[in-house]
């Protein structure tokens, strides 16, 4: 038996998802493009748009109380709607992140860059990567793809950690002049790290929705 | 972790003469926890239940295998009484049925005919289940009307203060709101949920957001067989089988 009209909202709410986290990706793509080209004018624009992304959250909440409300879900449902609801949160906190960046995009405009970038590209890159699969892994009930996603998370802190120790140790110890350049390169590169974190707990939700199976906290339930 | 094991369905298979209705149950009701029957119309719940006091006995040609037993006694054994079982294990019907009495006489009948006749005692005893089943400050002044003239939902209340009476250990509900409003069924359900922690209760219903909302146990059954059993959080966030899983998403069939 279907349930056609609740199987067609869960659909719906699937596509909000997909059309908020193309938003996000959009939203980090860009910040990490005005960061390479320090570019003031694409870093606003990032800026600017973050309340579309915000109001996307809000709609799938209400979305998700709805269904919660009115439907009363069980099972497979209601992991899928609930999770639904913290995917949503995630994607978010990733826009704002991404806002964060192009915010030190805007003091960093109008210098030149303290150091040609070498690990902050390599872990903008993961970033990406993370956020996609997070979301593919959504849409294709993957979770292969999301237990691999938990694990990259680890690449992510070793990169902010290089980075960290780099502008520290070679340039902010030994000249307090380069503090004010430094700073907003260290800041991106825990930017880039946290929205890292928000791709795993992504694909912990995801898990959790395919399998019942809590892995949040404990890496080693992965199997 | 699991309180004790109140009643126990051994290796059930239970006919209606030639037609197997259940087949190899086994499931434990456990003490002072409140257990659910779900599944769709015909499964055989209702027939299940009905083992617990032995009402199926009452049904011609039927015939029993395995063993139900109530605190590690058999009650279908020989030796036992099934008026004795149907005292300690009571039961609440679909249909409320107040016996044609007034209020009062349809908790003390229940005494009398257990062989009780102090009147002093018969008195508090009426008042005492009347306040457990939540309905004495609704009747209290009335206590010689017609049970009739109750609302189905006192009704109902009204036939668990019955079972109160005569201090049921188990109490059977079988579908108990199915005929009651939403804001009566809310007080059935807050009672049960009062109950359990004096007595052990078996509930059977279609209503699968009601066993959600009481039971600590839910036995999804289907086609005479138990599909699945285990916590009812579990039951309803993360079944094991398939079928549990359509059932419950209401995409069954």
């Amino acid at each position: 038996m279907e349930r056609h009209f609740f199987d067609s909202q869960l659909v719906d709410l699937k596509g909000d998802i997909l059309f908020m986290g193309d938003l996000v990706e959009e939203s980090i793509i860009d910040s990490v493009g005005a960061l390479k080209q320090l570019s003031r004018s694409r870093a606003e624009q990032v800026i600017a748009s973050d309340r579309i992304i915000d109001g996307w959250e809000l709609k799938i909440d209400e979305e998700c109380l709805e269904l919660l409300a009115l439907k009363q879900p069980m099972a497979g449902d209601l992991r899928f709607i609930t999770m639904a609801m913290k995917i949503s949160t995630d994607l978010e906190r990733m826009a704002d992140l991404a806002v964060d960046i192009s915010q030190r995009v805007l003091e960093l405009a109008g210098k030149p860059l303290l150091k040609p970038l070498v690990d902050i590209p390599k872990l903008t890159l993961l970033a990406q990567e993370m956020t996609r699969d997070s979301l593919k892994s959504f849409v294709n009930r993957d979770a292969e793809l999301a237990r691999k996603i938990i694990l990259a998370d680890r690449q992510a802190d070793d990169l902010r950690d290089l980075v960290q120790q780099e502008l520290l140790n070679d340039y902010m110890a030994k000249d307090k002049a380069t503090i004010l350049r430094a700073m907003p390169l260290l800041l991106v590169a825990r930017h880039l790290e946290r929205i890292c974190d928000h791709a795993t707990n992504i694909a912990e939700d995801v898990i959790y929705m395919i399998e019942a199976k809590v892995v949040k906290h404990h890496q080693e339930n992965l199997d | 972790m699991f309180n004790k094991v109140k009643m126990r369905a051994e290796d059930v298979n239970f006919y209606y003469g030639k037609n197997q209705a259940l087949k190899n149950i086994n499931l434990d009701i456990y003490a002072n926890h409140v257990t659910a029957m779900i599944g769709p119309s015909g499964c055989g719940k209702s027939t299940f239940i009905r083992l617990f006091n032995r009402m199926n006995e009452l049904v011609l040609h039927t015939t029993l295998k395995g063993k139900i037993s109530l605190d590690d006694l058999d009650i279908n054994s020989p030796l036992v009484d099934a008026v004795d079982i149907r005292r300690r294990v009571g039961m609440v019907f679909q249909k409320p049925n107040p016996f044609p009495k007034t209020i009062f006489e349809n908790i003390s009948y229940g005494l009398r005919v257990n062989g009780i006749n102090d009147k002093a005692f018969i008195a508090q005893k009426v008042e005492d289940s009347l306040k457990k089943a939540v309905i004495w400050g609704e009747v209290k002044d009335r206590l010689n009307d017609s049970a009739l003239k109750l609302s189905g939902g006192q009704q109902q209340r009204l036939c668990i203060a019955r079972c109160l009476a005569i201090e049921n250990e188990v109490i059977l509900f079988d579908e108990p709101c199915a005929s009651l409003d939403p804001i009566s069924t809310a007080k059935i359900e807050e009672l049960i949920l009062e109950l359990k922690k004096n007595y052990s209760i078996v509930i059977v219903t279609h209503n699968m957001q009601q066993a959600a909302r009481i039971s600590d146990h839910t036995g999804f059954f289907l086609l005479g067989e138990l599909i699945e059993f285990g916590k009812t959080q579990d039951i309803f966030t993360a079944p094991k089988d398939k079928k549990t899983e359509a059932y419950i998403t209401g995409r069954f069939g």
